[in-house]
């Protein structure tokens, strides 16, 4: 008989865990934070700047593609009589399920109080406003008359109309425009102890003028930080319910109406897990990116890589239900239409599409079971990127099948992108890159404060 | 202008344990500057409670009820129209715009809340002329105590705080 000897290793402090040793201390936190905005000298930026001229190069397309849809219309795209909707409303719900999940898992993980939220949440609320501020364009884009989008909001009027208020339509334009601009309230108030940071270490007069302006004076006295913290957990609060319901209700935009495929109850929270998942994907990629090019290897650990896989996983897993539901809804209902859009999701002119929305969104996601795979950065970065590219076609089969299959056979049609509809996707991609990258460059990219606060808490434990 | 009395401190631990000994010796502390929030620290400070959460639940509902007020007066007074005897307050469609505009409304309500009751903005302030203070925003503490009166009492504050860990002392106007 032989005994077993078990080696019992102490676990690590919660805290331990989410920094490396180097990065242990407060003066080490500010340092590692500020020096990609005041030890320039320390990158070669040869990086930024081929990202930023290829963003700006996409960016251009994204406006020359913008100002022809809005002089010739939407005809450019590939829009027909059958698939009147096309790329534009599947980049708005990407684009916005990305854009909610900034603020979601933020808030979401602060009242979890998931301490590893400290090093993330900065750009990944950063991300959101980009993401939000995009998607708001395309649905705009994708009107007729652009010119009366206006005609959405309630104002006296020689017409004298009104907004139809019973319109989803109407509910994405007040939920978009709220959410727009809590998402800047919510980023910004969690922003100012840091400004006063940059403000405190700035070295040159206009750094310490600029970041002060912006710190708005903040001194980090007791009754500054009690009166932040109310009302930093309550935006929380109110954030989560408020990103809920305006992802259902763009989950309602095809769920209210009567199409095969669309009309179907689960959408509202298909759309939500949808939105964190595509979102966590996205955050993903942003903090591999963030913190290979500015070694912040320190800060961003792959402990949080491991831990956002895990999340990852759990929402491949709920995705992957939500198929089957939608699949056995279809069959199990008995409509007609209902089978024969099933059908034609698996081996009509779009299947191959379907098969790799599949195997991006619910297959591959699956090697997260491995740890080496979650403790893995690149390994983690080239699923988060399929998951991306996953739920990019998730949106736009939602749009397609349905509309190419409908009720009415001599009615369906497959869409065909134009080079328009490819330079909208494709060009929104660069001006969020040159977005997020001018951030980098200008706002300190991680939670300074609140790394302080988990670095300090491990000290003293 | 009130004169203080302003002990840096470099180490969180200690700062919680100087202010705790103070509050028991009896020095009347006004303020404490640091990188990150220390509960342990508020609780010995006398405030009166945030007033935040109130003003963001009175503005959320304010906006919630003038968003269903409009919506109301639109389709039911000022332009009703009957499609297929659907009722003409349709109020769970009418649901969301209320919810989603309250929430933005509590959120400017606090937030413009929150600036008030730190008495921001306000770009200049005596304190961010004394020398240290910059660190406060960084990876020191500073208690800040009203400062006696006696220079006898004076003299005993100072090193007071030197044996609990101070490592700058400074006396300072506001």
């Amino acid at each position: 008989m032989s005994i077993a000897v078990i080696r019992t290793e102490p676990m690590p402090s919660e805290a331990e865990r989410w920094t490396l040793p180097h990065a242990r201390s407060l003066a080490a936190v500010n340092q590692l934070v500020a020096a990609p905005l005041y030890e320039r000298g320390l990158w070669s930026w040869k990086t930024w700047w081929l990202a930023a001229a290829a963003s700006g190069a996409l960016t251009v397309g994204f406006l020359v593609a913008v100002y022809v849809v809005l002089t010739r219309g939407v005809g450019v795209w590939g829009v027909n009589t059958s698939s009147v909707w096309g790329f534009a409303i599947a980049d708005y719900v990407w684009w916005i399920g990305i854009g909610n999940a900034g603020t979601l898992i933020s808030s979401m993980l602060l009242l979890m109080r998931q301490k590893w939220r400290a090093s993330t949440n900065r750009f990944a609320e950063a991300m959101t406003l980009f993401a939000a501020t995009i998607a708001g364009i395309f649905p705009i884009i994708h009107l007729g008359r652009p010119m009366y989008f206006y005609w959405l909001t309630p104002y006296p009027n020689t017409m004298t109309i009104w907004p139809q208020w019973r319109s989803a339509l109407i509910w994405d334009f007040w939920a978009i425009l709220s959410y727009i601009l809590f998402s800047i309230i919510f980023w910004y108030v969690g922003l100012i102890p840091d400004l006063a940071t940059m403000r405190d270490r700035a070295r040159s007069k206009f750094a310490a003028t600029a970041y002060g302006a912006l710190a708005l004076g903040w001194r980090g006295s007791a009754r500054h930080w009690q009166a932040y913290e109310t009302l930093h957990l309550a935006l929380a609060c109110l954030g989560v319910p408020l990103v809920v319901s305006l992802h259902s209700v763009v989950g309602m935009d095809f769920a209210a109406s009567l199409m095969p495929g669309w009309q179907e109850t689960i959408f509202p929270p298909y759309f939500v897990v949808g939105a964190m998942y595509s979102g966590f994907a996205m955050v993903v990629c942003l903090a591999a990116l963030v913190r290979w090019g500015f070694r912040q290897e320190g800060l961003i650990t792959v402990a949080h890589f491991d831990v956002m896989a895990k999340i990852m996983l759990m929402a491949s897993i709920v995705m992957g239900l939500s198929y089957a539901t939608e699949w056995f809804n279809a069959w199990y209902g008995g409509d007609r239409a209902d089978r024969s859009l099933l059908i034609f999701e698996f081996t009509g002119g779009y299947a191959p599409m379907y098969w790799a929305l599949l195997f991006c969104n619910v297959l591959a996601p699956q090697a997260f079971w491995l740890r080496a795979v979650r403790r893995s950065v690149v390994g983690v970065f080239v699923i988060a990127v399929a998951i991306n590219i996953g739920m990019w076609l998730e949106r736009i089969l939602i749009v397609w099948n349905t509309l190419s299959h409908d009720y009415m056979p001599s009615m369906w049609r497959l869409f065909l992108p134009t080079v328009w509809d490819w330079l909208t996707t494709i060009g929104s991609l660069g001006l969020f890159v040159l977005m997020f990258l001018v951030f980098v460059r200008l706002v300190p990219a991680i939670s300074m404060h609140e790394v302080r606060k988990l670095v300090d808490e491990e000290a003293s434990s | 202008m009130t004169a203080l009395l302003l002990a840096q401190f470099t180490e969180s631990a200690r700062f919680v344990e100087a202010a705790r000994r103070a509050k028991r010796a009896d020095y009347r502390l006004v303020d404490a500057f640091t990188p990150f929030p220390v509960e342990a620290v508020d609780e010995l400070l006398e405030r009166r409670r945030s007033r935040i959460r109130i003003a963001m639940f009175v503005g959320g509902i304010v906006m919630a009820a003038l968003a269903y007020g409009i919506e109301y007066y639109s389709a039911v007074i000022n332009y009703p129209y009957n499609s297929g005897g659907r009722p003409l307050d349709a109020w769970p469609a009418f649901m969301l715009v209320p919810f989603a505009t309250g929430i933005l409304a509590a959120a400017i309500a606090g937030f413009t809340t929150f600036l008030i009751e730190c008495g921001l903005p306000r770009l200049h302030h005596a304190l961010f002329a004394v020398e240290g203070f910059e660190r406060a925003s960084q990876d020191q503490f500073i208690l800040a105590l009203e400062r006696p009166a006696q220079d006898e009492e004076l003299q005993q504050a100072l090193d007071f705080f030197r044996n609990a860990g101070a490592v700058a002392l400074r006396e300072v106007e506001t």
